[in-house]
């Protein structure tokens, strides 16, 4: 039995390596040995409820940890590779986000937004892999070289003032981590360009031909991010598989909406899209060094709820194959190409419903028929995102450039409702939730005056709050961190957190270039290690397995990041260096003047000499001088030292000839112009 | 001069030599008379030059770029306001008597756009006197016990996003509208709000995010807006037990909306913030109107004097009249317009102008007679208000947390037909457009432009470092006459004393003599330190007065007069009268009253010029010349000469006008005529003052009131 089944694995097997051969990656040199330099690029498309479209763009390359070829990669860009090797780095993630992330319209719950919803500006974290008191000195490197190699102010993460060190609430729990942000850094093309050439076929060929500047950033949202993990090898510290995931979401305006919003009636009806009119460009073509190229469509569940699918069986028979008739051309819309495969999620504990996946072959498209794929809704679709448990929001009290509050206010979302019948088995069940709040040293936080108040009601910190831990802040080297971990009552409504501080006065040559716009408080990270946002899709075979669907599959914990807060502090005025310079001249003045008067004055030759003067006849001004204040005094001008009295009265003549003549060239000028 | 001080010494002994600064001090003390009347002359002219002196606003800030952008407002928008407007207007709306349903079409319409909608439910909070609340920052309200669901407002929210922006700064854009009875005027605000706001719904242009603040009036403006700014800044988060306005069921309704979370925008009943707020615009049109042309008014005064970034005025005033052709005003005191004195003043000053310019043709100082009665009437206006302390509309809640806020009133030409109606939503947007785009530009906070000024005309102003002038001039003289009485007085005394005792004997005896009558101010302090206790105690009288049950007016007033004068008379028997030991032993003892007065009064008004300014500069322009011409009238009257009988006239009739209530009345008087006066005016007045938290109110009970006190007692002073 066992002969007569080899023939039939061996050709399986030699059908399946010609499969292999067609859609594996080209980098491939060496099949038979170690593993390979991998590249695949993805992207998935998912309709959001306000008619927007989100663009999740997933590029992932990888490395093998192989010493044969040494310094030499032939996929992976070998800057990270060096970068890597030099600083130790365990696990970075970097990203470049312009906008701010709506929690409440495009969900907070999926793998998409827990992972790349960022705060706006430069969010910068690693994990490295060196003893204790080397990190602070390769994360200083760090910034540098990552600040040099995506064109960005990340170099002034280098300062101790502006980074920290997580204890255990930052997700990839471990000593080594050191987290910074940097809030009010801009982010544009040029940030963009250094990051695609990171891709082996930069954005000359495959997805990324799409990413046209102009209408990326027109959209509401923007977030670039890079992710690296190295996986050591057991042998050598040196040697490690670096797989690093490039991702850029956007979240875009499909352009038919103008055209739609005429008809008051239509208005409601989710725009359509394709992808040359949202991008404006289409796919001539897959990167021909990628190991596999494809294009995803997520309706995610609340969507397949309202859909309301013929029966769901067909979509069962869908995933296993059958493209069914009514999966892809729904009545409530239509898509312009049939997919080529169609995933359904696993069911799932969190909701009744399940997303679906469409996915597409960027392989089969060419010059000549370029890849495009358009949804058309027909009729008006509502629903809503699946929401993180409690919408966290934060936002400063009170006024003035004295004291403040921050306050974090957590809302609980609907969502939580079905949670509690799977998660309260003996009816008392708690909610865990971990804040991470780094606030920069100028706010000068007071962590005792911590408050928690649950549904309105305000509670002992000990009942809410199970772990804490706090690292004051140092003025001009340490930023103030909070990590807390609140235990909740499931059936929260509202809890809110408010810890007050003072504003602190910055050294004049600390302020800004801007400085009256106010300091940014960086966004506090609040997340949710109950939760976790995972979609498992139904696959057939394991070969196909693409990198976006495994990461999916991740259990990651839900998070979420709040508001960025700005604070105005006190400034000097900077717009009077005129005053500055004038009030320091006349203070140097009188101090110079009198010390020379001081150091050159002889008190008892003065005296004679002054003696010697009075009995000389005086000058003529000092004599006007003594007269007028004789005058104004209302006294008799002491005849002892007028004794010329002719003088004087030459002086009243000459001071009557001038008002005289002053007069008459006034007369003058007013009568003849 | 030093050498011309050394000779006028020199004949007498070789004396050390006095250092200039303080000869120069006892010049001008020994002259202190002549300096005074220069002086105060000088502050009166000063004030009434500023006029002249005021200088043409330019705008400070360059990030504002004020009309740089052509406005994108278009008919479109302007229609989608009138449909508003037409809503709001149909009478099917105001058929619920709480006005629920107006609120429910404006937060459908906010929703239609994709905006965040909020309800904020808020109970009128009663103005209340705080005793030393004065200056410290507003704090989150006290919990009421007595909330009934009958009497809540209503405040709906809208919030547009800043698509790319980072969401750490807002503008707020707020029309106050009664539902219950609103007017034409109030409508059409919402409609140019709305026709803005959905233009912004649209831009790309957007950094910060707007807040479209739709605040219910029916408790008054300020209450309302200043409500909503409580919980935006302070919010409480423990409610005790109180009734929330949540329990009522009316407000119930309001979420029954027809929310089908069309285009994602959901609808949420809990309270919605943005950043940071850059600045606040308050628009209002008003009803009726009798002009000729649309005008726009700005109102800018907020508590206690203070006033937004003049930028924020500058931009409205350039886009206004340059881009939309709108005429801007502020606010004047209209009686001075007519007042012939101010028009033949004007004329002297143009005259004078012509014949400087003539004389240097660079010499261009002068304005049109026309030109400086008006801005004379301005400015006047703007010295009131902020010398009153009381905001002059619901901007100045904002103040209060240092937001730069206005009031812009839209009046049009009343005209009924569709195309007029338009006009007006389409200049009116545009102009909001474009104060909104300027400030939008702004990376900074307001800070480049004047913080302290006063208004002549929209365009031109008077900065603070020309309007100190007038006040430092005006109390230049005090600590003059002050020292130069107590130099007097204490000399008068000595001579008087040396004379009797011969010059032998003054010695040891006379040292200490000496170092007695020293001392001897300390008697006149002691009596002006109880004097302005007094005035502490009759300023706190009102709070307590004012929680007696039913009471007029009228007869507040009056219990308030007597508590006063008992409280007066029984501070004077408790502490020892000093003014009566004084009189026996001392003739001179006036002068040492009058003395200590001045001083006070000076560091009352030095204090105050820096809280308020314009409250000093109109205490200083009533109590210098009383302080300065105080003299006993029995002196007077035994002098018997020409010039004491006009002082003795001067101190008769200072002595009315710069008591508080006569003052008062006076100024009322004169603005509304002497026909409607009343007695229980005042109480409601300084009523009023308690409630804005006035600084003035502190400085009348506690500077002006002891001063005439002091001043009248020693007018009578028996001596």
């Amino acid at each position: 039995m066992v002969l007569l089944q080899r023939p039939h694995i061996l050709l399986l097997l030699i059908g399946t390596h010609q499969f292999l051969q067609c859609w594996i990656a080209f980098g491939s040199f060496n099949e038979e040995g170690q593993k390979q330099e991998e590249f695949s690029e993805e992207l998935l498309l998912k309709p959001l409820p306000d008619h927007k479209l989100l663009a999740h763009f997933h590029f992932q390359s990888s490395a093998p940890p192989s010493t044969s070829n040494g310094c030499h990669h032939h996929l992976f860009p070998k800057v990270i590779s060096q970068l890597v090797q030099k600083f130790r780095v365990k696990e970075m993630e970097l990203s470049f986000t312009q906008g701010r992330w709506n929690y409440e319209r495009w969900g907070g719950f999926d793998p998409i937004s827990s992972s790349n919803a960022k705060p706006p500006g430069v969010e910068l974290w690693a994990v490295f892999d060196v003893p204790q008191h080397h990190i602070d000195a390769s994360w200083k490197n760090l910034t540098h070289t990552l600040s040099g190699l995506f064109c960005a102010s990340i170099n002034f993460l280098e300062s101790t003032a502006t980074y920290s060190t997580p204890e255990w609430s930052f997700p990839p729990a471990s000593g080594n981590v050191r987290y910074g942000t940097l809030p009010c850094e801009a982010v544009c093309t040029e940030n963009l360009t250094p990051w695609l050439k990171l891709l082996p076929c930069r954005d000359k060929a495959g997805i990324a031909l799409l990413l046209d500047r102009p209408s990326l950033y027109r959209g509401f949202y923007h977030s670039q991010r890079l992710h690296l993990t190295s996986t050591e090898s057991s042998s050598e510290g040196i040697d490690s598989g670096i797989i690093l995931e490039q991702t850029l979401t956007v979240v875009l305006q499909p352009n038919s909406e103008r055209a739609v919003e005429v008809h008051a009636s239509e208005k409601h009806i989710q725009p359509s899209w394709s992808l040359s009119s949202i991008f404006g460009k289409q796919v001539s073509g897959r990167c021909v060094l990628a190991k596999s190229s494809s294009v995803y469509l997520l309706l995610d569940r609340g969507l397949v709820a309202e859909l309301k699918f013929p029966n769901k069986e067909n979509g069962k028979s869908a995933a296993n194959g059958l493209t069914s008739e009514n999966v892809w051309s729904n009545p409530s819309f239509e898509l312009s190409a049939n997919p080529d495969r169609i995933f359904l999620e696993e069911s799932s504990s969190h909701s009744k419903s399940l997303s679906i996946l469409y996915m597409f072959q960027v392989e089969k498209c060419s010059e000549s028929e370029p890849f495009d794929i358009g949804l058309m809704w027909k009729v008006p679709v509502a629903w809503l995102c699946q929401q993180t448990p409690l919408h966290a929001s934060r936002f400063l009290m009170g006024s003035g450039n004295e004291r403040g509050a921050i306050a974090i206010s957590l809302k609980s979302t609907q969502f939580i409702e079905g949670f509690m019948s799977a998660n309260s088995k003996d009816g008392s069940c708690e909610l865990r939730v971990d804040v991470f709040q780094v606030v920069p040293w100028y706010v000068k936080v007071y962590f005792h005056s911590l408050r928690v108040f649950v549904d309105q009601q305000p509670r002992a910190v000990s009942d809410i709050i199970e772990k804490i831990h706090v690292s004051p802040s140092k003025d001009k080297m340490s930023p103030g961190v909070m990590e807390v971990v609140l235990k909740l009552p499931c059936r929260v409504n509202t809890a809110a957190l408010t810890i007050e501080f003072d504003k602190g006065f910055l050294h004049i040559d600390e302020y800004p270039p801007d400085a009256n716009q106010g300091f940014d408080i960086p966004s506090a990270i609040i997340s949710f290690p109950n939760f976790h946002a995972s979609m498992v899709f139904l696959e057939d075979d394991s070969l196909s397995k693409s990198p976006l669907l495994s990461k999916f599959q991740e259990k990651c914990p839900v998070m979420s990041y709040t508001e960025v807060l700005l604070v105005p502090l006190t400034t000097p005025d900077f717009s009077m260096p005129y005053n500055v310079i004038t009030i320091t001249c006349t203070v140097f003045a009188l101090y110079f003047g009198s010390l020379l008067n001081v150091l050159q004055r002889r008190a008892a030759e003065e005296e004679r000499f002054l003696k010697a003067k009075a009995a000389k006849k005086t000058g003529r001004l000092p004599l006007l001088l003594s007269m007028l204040s004789a005058k104004l005094r209302g006294r008799r001008r002491e005849p002892l030292h007028s004794p010329p009295s002719s003088s004087s009265f030459i002086n009243s003549k000459l001071v009557l000839k001038v008002i005289l003549v002053a007069g008459l060239a006034v007369g003058w000028q007013y009568f003849f112009s | 001069m030093a050498e011309t001080k050394e000779k006028s010494l020199s004949d007498k002994k070789p004396k050390p030599r006095v250092r200039p600064i303080v000869r120069l001090g006892i010049f001008l003390i020994s002259h202190s008379f002549l300096v005074s009347v220069v002086c105060c002359t000088a502050g009166v002219l000063a004030l009434f030059l500023l006029p002249v002196l005021a200088k043409n606003t330019y705008i400070s800030e360059n990030a504002l770029m004020p009309g740089s952008a052509s406005p994108m407002l278009s008919n479109q928008h302007v229609s989608d306001g009138n449909r508003l407007v037409k809503d709001l207007t149909n009478p099917n709306s105001k058929s619920s008597e709480t006005g629920i349903e107006s609120h429910k079409i404006i937060a459908q319409y906010m929703l239609d756009l994709g905006a965040e909608v909020s309800f904020h439910k808020f109970h009128p909070q009663m103005n209340q006197f705080h005793p030393l609340h004065f200056f410290s920052s507003p704090d989150s309200g006290k919990i009421q016990e007595n909330y009934s669901c009958s009497s809540y407002g209503i405040n709906t929210v809208g919030i547009i996003r800043a698509p790319r922006g980072d969401g750490k700064e807002a503008i707020v854009l707020v029309t106050p509208y009664n539902a219950l009875k609103s007017g034409f005027g109030e409508a059409l605000s919402l409609g140019i709000a709305y026709s803005v706001f959905s233009l912004l719904t649209q831009v790309t242009w957007l950094a910060k995010d707007i807040i479209w603040l739709v605040a219910d009036s029916q408790y008054g403006e300020y209450a309302a807006v200043a409500a909503w700014l409580r919980e935006y800044q302070t919010p409480k988060f423990s409610s005790l037990s109180t009734p929330n306005a949540e329990m009522c069921p009316d407000v119930n309704n309001l979420f029954e909306l027809k929310g089908h979370s069309i285009s994602g925008s959901k609808f949420s009943n809990s309270f919605r913030r943005a950043g940071t707020m850059a600045a606040a615009l308050v628009l209002k049109v008003r009803d009726q109107n009798e002009q000729f042309e649309d005008t726009i008014s700005i109102y800018a005064e907020a508590s206690n004097g203070q006033m937004p970034n003049l930028d924020l005025i500058n931009v409205v005033n350039y886009l206004a009249v340059h881009r939309q052709g709108l005429r801007v005003n502020v606010e004047k005191l209209w009686s001075l317009l007519n007042s012939s004195w101010l028009k033949s003043l004007g004329e002297i000053f143009e005259s004078l102008a012509k014949v400087a310019k003539s004389l240097y043709p660079k010499w261009k100082f002068g304005i049109p007679a026309t030109e400086y009665v008006e801005g004379t009437a301005t400015l006047a206006s703007s010295l009131y208000y902020q010398a009153l302390g009381v905001p002059t509309g619901p901007h100045g809640a904002f103040r209060d947390y240092q937001v730069d806020a206005i009031t812009l009133e839209i009046s049009p030409k009343f005209s009924l037909d569709k195309v007029w109606r338009n006009d007006i939503l389409l200049r009116g947007g545009r102009l909001i457009e474009g104060v909104i785009r300027s400030v939008n530009n702004l990376l900074e906070k307001f800070h480049q432009s004047f913080f302290l000024y006063l208004l002549t005309s929209p365009s031109k102003f008077v900065s603070v470092g020309v309007y100190m002038i007038a006040f430092a001039l005006l109390i230049a003289p005090l600590p003059m006459v002050a020292a130069s009485l107590y130099v007097d007085a204490n000399s008068s005394s000595n001579c008087s004393k040396g004379d009797s005792s011969t010059p032998s004997t003054i010695t040891d005896t006379d040292e200490l003599s000496i170092a007695i009558r020293s001392w001897r101010w300390l008697n006149s302090a002691k009596l002006v330190f109880i004097v302005h206790l007094w005035g502490a105690i009759v300023s706190l009288l009102p709070y307590f007065i004012s929680q007696i049950p039913d009471c007029s007016p009228t007869t507040s007033f009056m219990i308030w007069v007597l508590l006063s004068i008992l409280s007066l008379l029984t501070l004077n028997s408790v502490l020892a009268s000093p003014l009566a030991c004084a009189k026996a032993t001392q003739e001179k003892e006036w002068a040492f009253v009058k003395s200590v007065t001045i001083s006070s009064v000076f560091i009352g008004l030095g204090l105050m010029s820096v809280i308020n300014f314009a409250t000093a500069e109109i205490g200083a322009l009533l109590m210098v010349p009383m302080c300065l011409l105080a003299r006993p009238l029995k002196l007077d009257v035994r002098a018997g000469t020409l010039r004491s009988f006009c002082r003795m006239i001067c101190n008769l009739v200072l002595g009315h006008i710069a008591f508080p209530p006569a003052a008062f009345f006076l100024l009322k008087g004169m603005l509304d005529g002497f026909g409607n006066a009343n007695v229980g005016d005042f109480w409601i007045w300084v009523e009023s003052l308690l409630a804005w938290n006035s600084a003035t109110y502190l400085f009348i009970g506690m500077v002006q009131l002891p001063c005439w006190v002091l001043c009248v007692s020693i007018l009578f002073h028996t001596c």
